[in-house]
């Protein structure tokens, strides 16, 4: 086993960083409606955090898999793909 | 006049496949890729099936980047302690032409974009497709940034999540039943110790699917695919049965990968990347929508993929949908008429090739492997088994039949349920 911690694993990939942010999620959605908090343990990432009960992102580590779109079904995630050449860049894939 | 015949959005598999077929019959073609170079964004297991890629580019074994030739595929019933293996070698599957070959994407489908330009299609990365020009419903080009581009056809071959179909009203909103996470890794071994390690010669190369343990009884597998010197290794797993067990794809990963039986085999190896990406797995009932006047959807973005449980397939179904993409657009090109009716023929072309049959085919894989049993009770029925079988005790030996009624009962299976599983599963894999 290599033991490596996710963002230790982020750290050996390379992105080209984006400094606006490509994530956004909606607070309010989260706070009234979700039960589960799925983003928070699905995202292979582990771009989702949650501190003082608000939902933070850290969009630098996204892997653009899409699975938090897919995942959230209060639909609380508002997610696009980076800018053109921004974001990750699989060097094998 | 449109700027170009065909602007296809996307350089994976799909598209490329169908800017290349475009190109080389003359058509003026356009790939827009918002990956730095194609392939920067995309990610597989790794395995190429290289039927149909063969029938588009013949010499494609002798100049694409391919890892091994894989003739050796083993399939893993996995629980916490033990693994059962079916172990198939073929040797048919050694010789030209091969079966399948592992690929690293970012290699792979970069070389199949140098194909196309060499063919003639203009491609043009660092750029994201925001939206899709239309005009009183009907698909006239597209928009990135400021700049609007026409083209007679649009292929949508923007992968899995395609925002393109999504907008020109073709899908709906993800289901989370109809799609997978797929998680992997990429550790790095020296040639010699990976060839030592797992008996290959030359460009051999071996693939295991893993069923039970893997996925800690969420729907999926882990495949594990031998490159030149490295190794890919990752995890599929089915959105909504990963939120429902609330499980976290990276930790699932981790313990696969120190697994007894897992942790030898990548010794000594070092990560060179690890990545992640949603497969589409609803299958033929999930397909939704695959053209409209002026669009046609390819690939991934049309869910075209295939998971039996023992192979997830996609690549080959890319790129058989672009060749169809194109050679519709060929015909649509020589009537002058690019409306839904004559685009209509690429369902028809699919439906007559593998594609649609085969899925056809596994229609009810993606709903059988939801059966829970088939990940958590028999691979523990089939320890039971063999740990009776071969476990020497100081008491007499109970017989083989003996063995495994006991087993049954500790598994938890039913009768009627492994009956009515095993029916299932000859009907539907
Ligand atoms: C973990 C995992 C394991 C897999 N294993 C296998 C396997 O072993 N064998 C197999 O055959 N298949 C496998 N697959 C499936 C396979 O990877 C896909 O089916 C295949 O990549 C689909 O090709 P595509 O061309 O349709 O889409 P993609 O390869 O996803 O290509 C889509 C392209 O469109 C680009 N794009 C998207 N939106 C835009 C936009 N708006 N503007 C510009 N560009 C855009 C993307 O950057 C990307 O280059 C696996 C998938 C995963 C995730």
């Amino acid at each position: 086993m290599n033991g490596l911690s996710v963002p230790e694993k982020l750290s050996i990939n390379k992105y080209e960083l984006d400094e606006s942010p490509h994530i956004k999620v909606d607070q309010e959605i989260c706070r009234k409606r979700c039960q589960n908090r799925v983003c928070l343990f699905i995202c292979p990432a582990k771009v989702y955090n949650e501190q003082n009960g608000e939902l933070a992102v850290d969009h630098a580590g996204c892997l653009e898999c899409g699975t938090c779109l897919v995942a959230c079904t209060q639909k609380a995630i508002d997610w696009q793909y980076p800018a053109g050449g921004f974001g990750i860049v699989y060097r094998n894939g | 006049m449109s700027d170009y015949d065909a602007i296809v959005v996307g350089a994976g598999p799909a598209g490329l496949a169908a800017a290349y077929r475009l190109a080389k019959a003359g058509a003026e073609v356009l790939v827009i890729e918002r990956g730095s170079y194609p392939g920067a964004k995309n990610l597989s297991g790794g395995l190429l099936f290289g039927r149909i890629l063969r029938e588009l580019i013949p010499e494609f074994p002798q100049e694409a980047p391919l890892e091994r030739h894989i003739n050796r595929y083993i399939l893993t019933f996995m629980t916490k302690d033990s693994t059962f293996n079916l172990d198939f070698k073929g040797q048919g599957f050694s010789q030209e032409p091969h079966n399948g070959y592992s690929v690293l994407r970012a290699k792979f489908d970069r070389w199949l974009g140098e194909k196309a330009e060499e063919a003639g299609a203009t491609l043009i990365t660092n750029i994201k497709v925001d939206s899709l020009l239309m005009e009183n419903n009907v698909v006239k080009g597209i928009v990135a940034g400021e700049e609007e581009m026409t083209a007679n056809v649009v292929i949508a071959a923007d992968g899995v999540l395609s925002f393109l179909a999504e907008q020109a009203g073709l899908r709906d909103r993800y289901n989370p039943a109809n799609f997978a996470v797929g998680v992997k890794e990429l550790i790095g071994l020296d040639r010699t110790t990976l060839e030592e390690r797992f008996g290959l010669t030359g460009n051999e190369g071996t693939e295991y699917a893993m069923l039970g343990y893997p996925t800690k009884g969420v729907s999926g597998g882990a495949f594990f695919y031998t490159n030149a010197d490295s190794i890919s290794v990752g995890l599929v797993m089915h959105i909504d049965h990963t939120s429902s067990h609330q499980v976290s794809p990276s930790e699932v990963l981790e313990d696969f990968l120190a697994h007894p039986a897992i942790a030898p085999l990548i010794r000594g190896g070092k990560v060179l990347e690890y990545g992640a990406h949603v497969v589409p797995e609803g299958g033929y009932n999930a397909l939704q929508k695959l053209f409209t006047d002026g669009l046609l959807v390819v690939g991934d973005a049309a869910g075209l993929g295939s998971n039996n449980g023992f192979t997830v397939r996609g690549m080959d179904l890319a790129i058989a949908s672009g060749i169809y993409a194109a050679d519709t657009i060929l015909e649509a090109k020589a009537k002058g008429d690019f409306s839904a009716a004559t685009l209509a023929s690429y369902k028809k072309k699919l439906e007559d090739s593998f594609v649609l049959k085969d899925m056809k085919t596994y229609a009810g894989a993606a709903a059988f492997m939801k059966g829970d049993r088939l990940f958590n009770a028999y691979p523990k029925l089939v320890e039971g088994i063999f740990t009776s079988i071969y476990t020497q005790q100081s008491t007499p030996k109970e017989n083989l039949l003996k063995s495994v009624l006991k087993a049954r009962k500790e598994s938890g299976v039913t009768y009627m349920s492994l009956g009515s599983d095993v029916w299932k599963a000859v009907k539907n894999l």
